[in-house]
């Protein structure tokens, strides 16, 4: 009896420890949040919000904190990525899919896993050593632009946006496309017409998570961008992003300025928080239509 | 009638030739990206560049210090992340009951998955390094890599744990065990592959990522002398030397020996994977 009671109590005990554990990712992602915000925003109203998001000169050293300039070169880096990648990764993507003969695609499937293995810094020296010269040459400037910038995040965001919407295209019901082609639709036409649309919600998560990758990456960036704290006027022109301003600085910043690159932070992290919640309604309808 | 038609099969066939385009690209930017390394890299690996000791004032360029920091940081972070996360995925399988706290938890989750490395770092450093006074150290590196790689272990192992057939579950029951012995001795053993995996695929991570690293274990080029000094991982300092414009060709080196780790650990990985849905859907 006593023996019985006891295993019970260890039951309960050790399923206690398991939720505990399961809440730590919710103990975590608060403690997150409340310390950078917390370390962020202080420096937001010192500098004055305006000021902060709208100022467009970023000197330190004159105490003058505009982000302006590194909003929009990570806004328009992660545009231009977003659309390069997408469409190269969507097309992968309905290749591995639906057109890949099964032996290729058992080598492809493999190397896009691999490219999202592939360390951020090897990609951003890679970018400093091949992009940067090709760039300078063919586009004229120092070939550390915001064209560099595009180009290899629109790579880096490859592999998420590949196999999530491949995942969607796999996931619609096969008696959807054979309805279409019983109908008379060539294989494309019912890929485009019928397939893509119907993988819709999980095709627009992945490009959501691909978004998310893109205005966070970091290292990749400061080495190919010039970081420069300017507006780009040009392709060409050097930038530097929201994530490089923390990294590049947070070295030897303090006082106000190491604020004001924490409040850089909660910028970044409002940005990354709205895309999140995108994602969760995306992924709640997709999963939502799959049932 | 034809007029269509025919301009259907010149659409249909510019679409398959951009799918097949587009496929090409990405594998060519891979092997791109490889060969360059590997050509322009693993002329400058020798043992004297694996076992020196990085002191350039007396000409030794060695990444003996880098490879032992990332392997303390790999060991530290898995040690904390893997039983956490593993305890987490048994709650989120074989315990919890559908309702707004596992919905919350799957919440925080991806939430922290999304959550890009510059914050972690940022995180790491008001946090671990100030708060805590853990100072640039490799315990507070790997504490911000453990909540870094805690969604991927917990997703992987979750998956393994649902792979397990109910009937096995079930069978140890009827036997008359209790929920917990079924869960240790059944469950768990059934779905090892899966948690390899997982732990493989966060060493990945780790060995990869810089920015959170470099704002919370620092840059000391030595070796540490405990878990409470700073180190340079490897890819810290591949940034360093390129972002310092130090050396080229050490930083061709460094780089190449980060992407043969990181193709072993892909390829462990997907053989594990591959084991596991054979173990699975076979038996």
């Amino acid at each position: 009896m006593i023996s019985n009671k006891g295993r019970k109590l260890m039951e309960r005990i050790i399923e206690t420890i398991f939720l505990v554990c399961a809440a730590l990712s919710i103990l975590s992602v608060i403690v997150i949040t409340i310390y950078v915000f917390a370390k962020g925003s202080p420096a937001i109203f010192k500098v004055g919000a305006a000021n902060f998001l709208f100022g467009t000169v970023w000197q330190p050293e004159a105490n003058q904190y505009g982000i302006l300039p590194m909003i929009i070169s990570s806004v328009l880096g992660t545009i231009g990525a977003v659309i390069i990648g997408v469409f190269i990764g969507l097309f992968t993507a309905i290749f591995l899919a639906e057109l890949a003969p099964k032996k290729l695609a058992g080598i492809i499937r493999p190397a896009v896993e691999l490219l999202a293995g592939i360390p951020s810094v090897v990609f951003g020296f890679f970018g400093l050593m091949v992009l940067v010269p090709i760039i300078s040459e063919y586009f004229g400037g120092a070939g550390n632009s915001l064209l560099a910038v595009i180009i290899i995040l629109s790579v880096m965001i490859l592999p998420t946006v590949i196999s999530m919407s491949e995942t969607s295209i796999r996931a619609v019901p096969s008696t959807i496309k054979e309805g279409s082609l019983a109908l008379g639709a060539s294989h494309i036409q019912t890929i485009f017409k019928v397939i893509l649309p119907a993988a819709k919600s999980g095709i627009m998560a992945s490009i959501v998570l691909g978004t998310g990758r893109a205005i966070g990456e970091t290292m990749a960036v400061i080495l190919v961008s010039g970081n420069t704290a300017l507006i780009p006027h040009a392709i060409t022109d050097k930038v530097r992003t929201m994530t490089a301003n923390i990294a590049l600085e947070m070295g030897y910043a303090n006082g106000l300025h190491q604020e004001t690159l924490f409040a850089t932070g909660v910028i970044l992290f409002i940005f990354i928080m709205l895309l999140n919640i995108t994602l969760n309604i995306l992924l709640r309808r997709r999963d939502g239509e799959a049932a | 009638m034809t007029d269509p038609s025919a301009r259907r099969r010149i659409s249909d066939r510019i679409l398959t030739g951009l799918a097949w385009f587009c496929a090409f690209i990405t594998v060519a930017v891979l092997a791109w990206i490889l060969i360059y390394m590997i050509i322009k890299g693993a002329g400058h690996i020798n043992w004297a560049f694996l076992t020196n000791v990085y002191k350039p004032v007396r000409d030794l360029y060695g990444i003996y210090p880098m490879i032992i920091s990332t392997l303390m940081i790999i060991a530290v972070t898995v040690v904390i992340a893997t039983p956490i996360g593993i305890c987490s995925a048994i709650y989120l399988v074989e315990y919890s009951k559908p309702g707004r706290l596992v919905n919350t938890i799957r919440f925080a989750t991806e939430t922290l998955a999304g959550i890009p490395s510059i914050i972690y770092g940022l995180f790491g450093l008001v946090f671990f390094v100030i708060a805590l006074h853990l100072k640039y150290s490799i315990l507070s590196g790997s504490l911000t890599l453990s909540i870094m790689v805690l969604p991927t272990v917990i997703r992987s192992t979750e998956e393994a744990l649902k792979s397990v057939p109910a009937s096995y579950r079930e069978g140890s029951l009827a036997l008359g065990a209790t929920k917990l012995k079924t869960v240790s001795r059944v469950v768990l053993p059934s779905a090892i592959p899966g948690i390899l995996t997982a732990v493989i695929l966060s060493i990945g991570r780790i060995v990869g990522e810089t920015a959170a690293v470099y704002l919370t274990a620092g840059y000391v080029p030595n070796v540490p002398s405990s878990i409470m000094r700073s180190g340079r991982t490897l890819s810290v300092h591949l940034y360093t030397l390129a972002k310092e414009g130090i050396s080229f060709d050490q930083a061709y080196a460094t780089a190449t020996i980060l992407v043969v780790i990181v193709a072993i650990i892909n390829f462990i990985a997907t053989r594990l994977a591959r084991r596991l849905s054979r173990a699975t859907t076979g038996g």
